[in-house]
């Protein structure tokens, strides 16, 4: 559906040239909602403006449905974007216009009769839930709400695409759930391929099926969604995650407290990951039955990620050093990863293998 | 009544008809300068925002010559400004004397002034607005009609009473080398004749017209801002 092909964005200034975008490739397929994450400065969402060539690349073809928009002149370009919906961090709608006239503002000039505008406009409220609010003007909306008016505008002119530059960005936690809910819902009913920049793992991990994660202009990793949350390679992609899942924030809060922990020369720490069919409850319980091993879990998320869980747990595993050993290798011959902790408690010394 | 404007404005009894004319001559000048020059000014206006180099349909080197000018135009004071076009005046209307004359001075002192208005007023439209718009598809020309015009109507109405206030100060000025208007019934009758009620009764008439156009103004803005 979209095809980005060694794209470069080189800003020339005076002084200086930024690379915002360095040789990025992407393939985004029909149906996806893909998702860009990366830091301020990433050059993502330069990235994402290079699809419906707002930011025209200085180098590399942008290929969207059958056109390479690149060769398009300025006419079939401005057909072609009418084709690739965008939704903002802050919106965009316009304060002279009322709702109703925001989300007909794109369909003046499509040949439709103002009798069938008025439908359309009727049609993509119901879609956005907000059929009451027509002719409200969006000074009088809240951030949530000019959010659904400005998908109603960016669908009016029916397209199989939407990008969305930090779409929830400005929006409190609650307000970006519902909203990427009613993308998740326009992506199922409508069919709609969902480009999303965000710098919040939050929003990847709730409705994209596949990531990029981009850095100094440049795509580190780039994968489906569950072989990036269990198996990232990037450091960046690491600390994305880690946001996410929270569990270097317990670490952390354990390692401040390490008298919390009261560990004993029997005890180690460790955290345990999982993925998919290793659920943990009865494989904690065997660890007890076969080896004389308890775990006391500190600190457990749970994610479901594309109907896939994806546990990771913090524990303390007590018992004798040889059957701890035995524990653990069982444990990672059912596929779970365990990696021991270092710690600030001085009850013991470690002599097996350290993982800080 | 009659008493009272005898004893304290007693020109102003024998002029009436002289100063009725002059409220007219001023009203005539302002209306069809703030025409010309409102036309003018939101040409050259949107010209310069959609020529300036992040806008879209950037042209630097004609923003360049275009800002360059109307810098120019605003350093020259409006009172050597009326006699330095008089030929052009001359060319245009056929003399120099009399309210129909003044409109073309007016119309290029106002000009200027009014455009970086316009311009001011059109930047304050959010960016984000227009790049939606872009992405929208819209067409240059649906963009300055449909989004910066639209957009920023309240400020072009409120930067356009600020404007008309400050042309009816010019009319004054030229009235004052031969427009008429009530500038000239100020200096003509008032300061050359030594009738201070004349001056006081048109300062009052050009104070009238001010806060009329500014009601006026108020009254748009407030209508359509939302």
């Amino acid at each position: 559906m979209i095809e980005l092909k060694n794209i470069d964005v080189t800003f020339t200034d005076k002084k200086e040239t930024i690379e915002a975008v360095k040789n990025v490739s992407l393939s985004i397929k029909a149906g996806d909602i893909y998702g860009i994450v990366g830091y301020s400065g990433a050059g993502k969402s330069t990235l994402v403006r290079t699809i419906n060539l707002l930011q025209r690349p200085t180098k590399g073809d942008v290929i969207v449905g059958r056109h390479n928009l690149m060769d398009l002149p300025p006419k079939e370009l401005r057909q072609a974007r009418k084709k690739i919906g965008m939704i903002f961090q802050h919106f965009n709608l316009m304060r002279s216009r009322t709702v109703a006239g925001n989300i007909a503002y794109p369909l003046r000039g499509t040949g439709l009769s103002k009798q069938q505008i008025n439908d359309k406009v009727d049609e993509l409220l119901e879609l956005v839930g907000l059929s009451d609010k027509k002719d409200t003007y969006p000074s009088q909306l809240s951030g949530g709400q000019k959010q659904r008016v400005a998908i109603a505008r960016a669908l009016a002119n029916d397209p199989e695409v939407l990008l969305c530059d930090e779409a929830t960005s400005a929006l409190d936690p609650k307000t970006t759930l519902s909203i990427l809910e009613l993308l998740k819902e326009l992506n199922q009913k409508l069919g709609l391929t969902i480009a999303i920049i965000t710098h919040e793992m939050q929003v990847v991990k709730e409705i994209c099926n596949k990531v990029a994660v981009m850095e100094n202009g440049e795509v580190v990793e780039e994968g489906d969604l569950v072989s990036i949350f269990t198996d990232a390679q990037n450091p960046l992609t690491k600390e994305f995650i880690s946001t996410a899942t929270q569990i270097d924030q317990a670490l952390d809060k354990l390692a401040k407290h390490p008298t919390l922990l009261n560990l004993t020369s029997e005890d180690v720490l460790a955290t345990i990951a999982y993925v998919g069919e290793s659920t943990s409850s009865p494989l904690i319980a065997s660890l007890y039955a076969q080896f004389a091993v308890t775990t006391n879990i500190l600190y457990g998320n749970v994610e479901i990620l594309q109907e896939t869980p994806i546990g990771n747990l913090i524990v303390v595993l007590s018992g004798e050093e040889r059957q701890r050993d035995k524990a653990i290798a069982y444990l990672e011959a059912h596929d779970v990863t365990v990696s021991l902790l270092q710690h600030n408690q001085t009850v013991f010394a470690f002599n097996k293998k350290q993982v800080g | 009544m009659t008493e009272f404007m005898q004893t304290y404005f007693p020109n102003v009894l024998n002029l009436q008809d002289e100063i009725i004319e002059s409220i007219w001559e001023t009203i005539y000048m302002t209306g069809w300068t703030a025409l010309f020059a409102g036309i003018l000014g939101i040409l050259l206006g949107v010209t310069l925002v959609v020529t300036d180099t992040n806008g879209i349909l950037a042209k630097p080197r004609l923003y360049d010559n275009l800002d360059r000018a109307i810098n120019t135009f605003r350093s020259i004071p409006f009172i050597i400004m009326l006699a330095l076009i008089g030929p052009i005046t001359r060319l245009l209307v056929g003399t120099t004397i009399g309210p129909t004359a003044a409109i073309v001075p007016l119309v290029v002192g106002t000009v200027p002034f009014y455009s970086r208005q316009v311009q001011n007023a059109l930047l304050e439209v959010d960016q984000g607005i227009i790049e939606a718009a872009e992405a929208m598809g819209s067409t240059p020309w649906e963009i300055i009609f449909r989004v910066y015009l639209k957009e920023g109507l309240p400020s072009i109405i409120r930067a356009s009473s600020v404007t008309i206030i400050n042309l009816i100060g010019l009319t004054a000025m030229a009235g004052a080398i031969g427009g008429g208007g009530l500038g000239n019934l100020a200096i003509a009758r008032g300061y050359n004749r030594f009738q201070d009620d004349v001056t006081l009764v048109a300062t009052l008439a050009i104070l009238i017209i001010v806060f009329i156009s500014q009601f006026i103004g108020n009254y748009f803005v407030k209508k359509t801002s939302h």
